[in-house]
């Protein structure tokens, strides 16, 4: 499982404070924690409370270089803001993330390929976000359409099948965990799969349990990859146990201090 | 049209153990023996790099063996109640790089040789014999919790191989390996899981897993070799995958169980020709280091690993 820390974000406070202060200090420590947690890579968003995230992506690909070669997600829905990150980045990027509408298609697919970043599909449009199974095809079908014909390479092309939060989509939520299997079927070579895992608990209680419950269902469906918080320790166990079941490491007694030993 | 090879491009090495140190590196010896280092599968030279090829020890024991056929009573004659000539004619006759010396005399059962009597010993072998050692308890664990920190300081710097660390039993051993620049033996009984557990628990005290070399615990051809087969390869294949805890060389102690079989005893041709081919069936599951008994056997096998890497 390719894991991508979600804790760089202008939502939470801390982050907030060091894009306001320029702390990079906050930002580096961070990335490190996480890092230390199991994170393959790291997710970075401005936020919301952003006033100019045009010079905030930058500055943080650049403080988070400093301290790490790991690959850096960079999460913004205005395409601008992605390039900024990408001018500047030295390490290996993530675009989080494009839709399935052509204008956005046209714009990040060839920025993707003209930085030689791996590309995360979204499977939402303008008209809304899909309600069912033959929705959220369709729209990986239209991504992988535009990526096929400019010559994207399918490998590094990551397709989210948007998770919705248990308590506003509870019906959908099998739907997405059969649509993850069946994205692997609409192209040879398959694309990957991700999903951002915290959507699922927005707003519910029991946030953590919601998260792991769900990410070993994922797990189980195939998923590649998800965007998460590594520092919560039971989320990593229970991910570390889903792929153990499916045989993917080798059982012994101490299986989670031997993964993180890897 | 020419065949279309397909190779694998693996992420994992396995380690690389070096035995033996020589003065310049604190030790005595006048070679050492390197294993591991593979990033590919046994054998598959077109894949990757395997830098060092098998190697095969002579196994002696402290007093007269008990176990031994008498076919092998009869090569090694008089020799086998007198370990110093053994050694010597192993290393000097049969060109041994290595030796694997059981401190069978240590056992309540066969002679309950003390610490110090044990310790003597290694220190006198190891002034008359110049290839590196691997050095083996008697097998009874309250005894080897005595005998083996005696051997191990008595070896300290030699850079030895010493064995066997078990699960329920590893911890005065790893402690000694750790103290007198030692490697260790870990061994699990034919299983997977332990072997990877005790990997952990012996790295948890500090010995690092490159110091680490797995004793998978094999059977010999016909009696349940398969088995070994396939959890050596089922073990490099995770370690070659990323697994670090499994990364290890492999020791195989072919020539007891070889020895032990019923064919074997029928007639010391037979001998011979089984602890041959259960040595070169594990070879080719990843065997690193051999650990064998009669010479011409240590010598059809030596004979095959050459044949074999030449290329």
């Amino acid at each position: 499982m390719f894991i991508i820390g979600e804790l760089i974000n202008g939502m939470y406070s801390n982050i907030a404070l060091a894009l306001k202060d320029r702390d990079k200090k906050i930002v580096q420590t961070c990335a490190l924690e996480q890092i230390a947690s199991g994170a393959d890579a790291l997710d970075l968003s401005c936020g919301p409370a952003s006033k100019n995230p045009l010079i905030d992506m930058p500055w943080l690909v650049e403080v988070i270089q400093e301290v790490t070669d790991k690959p850096l997600c960079l999460d913004s829905g205005k395409p601008k803001v992605i390039e900024e990150g990408l001018k500047v980045a030295k390490n290996k990027t993530i675009i989080n993330s494009t839709t399935a509408d052509v204008e956005k298609l046209e714009i990040l697919i060839p920025l993707a390929k003209k930085y030689r970043s791996k590309l995360i599909g979204i499977t939402i449009s303008a008209k809304g976000i899909p309600q069912n199974k033959d929705q959220r095809l369709e729209l990986a079908a239209t991504i992988l359409t535009h990526t096929g014909e400019q010559g994207f390479p399918i490998e590094d092309l990551y397709l989210d099948p948007i998770v919705m939060p248990i308590n506003v989509a509870q019906g959908q939520i099998r739907d997405i965990l059969e649509v993850l299997l069946e994205f692997k079927m609409i192209s040879q070579p398959p694309p990957k799969t991700i999903i951002g895992l915290s959507n699922i608990s927005q707003g519910a209680k029991a946030r953590s349990l919601i998260n792991r419950t769900f990410l070993s269902m994922a797990v189980a469906s195939g998923l590649d990859s998800a965007i998460l918080n590594p520092k919560d320790k039971e989320l990593m166990d229970a991910l570390i146990t889903a792929e153990l079941i499916l045989n993917k490491n080798i059982y012994c007694d101490s299986y989670l201090e031997a993964y993180r030993k890897k | 049209m020419e065949t279309q090879l397909v190779l694998e491009k693996w992420q994992g090495v396995i380690s690389t153990v070096i035995i033996g140190a020589k003065k310049e590196e604190g030790g005595s010896r006048s070679d050492t023996v390197k294993i591991g280092g593979q990033i590919t599968m046994p054998l598959l030279f077109k894949e990757g790099a395997t830098p060092n090829k098998p190697r095969i020890a002579f196994e002696i024991s402290d007093i007269a063996p008990f176990d031994f056929d008498e076919e092998l009573i009869a090569t090694y004659g008089k020799a086998v109640n007198d370990p110093f000539a053994w050694a010597d004619i192993c290393v000097n006759e049969y060109k041994a790089g290595l030796l694997c010396l059981k401190m069978q005399g240590t056992h309540p059962d066969f002679g309950n040789k003390s610490p110090e009597s044990a310790a003597k010993f290694i220190s006198a072998l190891l002034s008359k014999v110049k290839v590196p050692l691997i050095i083996i308890g008697s097998g009874d664990d309250a005894k080897d919790n005595l005998i083996m920190p005696a051997c191990s300081e008595a070896a300290r710097g030699e850079r030895c191989l010493i064995g066997c660390a078990v699960q329920d039993n590893y911890k005065t051993l790893v402690a000694s390996v750790l103290a007198d620049g030692h490697s260790i033996i870990a061994e699990s009984p034919i299983d997977i899981n332990i072997a990877k557990q005790l990997n952990i628990l012996i790295s948890d005290m500090g010995l690092s897993l490159e110091r680490i070399v797995i004793n998978p615990t094999i059977g010999a051809l016909g009696y349940g070799l398969e088995y070994a087969y396939s959890i050596m390869e089922r073990a490099r294949l995770a370690a070659l995958s990323g697994d670090k805890t499994l990364a290890s060389p492999f020791i195989c102690f072919v020539a007891q169980e070889a020895w032990k079989t019923k064919e074997a005893k029928a007639s010391s041709q037979q001998g011979i020709i089984w602890e041959t081919l259960t040595a070169t069936s594990l070879i080719q599951s990843g065997a690193d280091l051999l650990v064998m008994r009669h010479p011409k056997a240590g010598q059809n096998v030596s004979n095959y690993i050459e044949a074999l890497f030449k290329g």
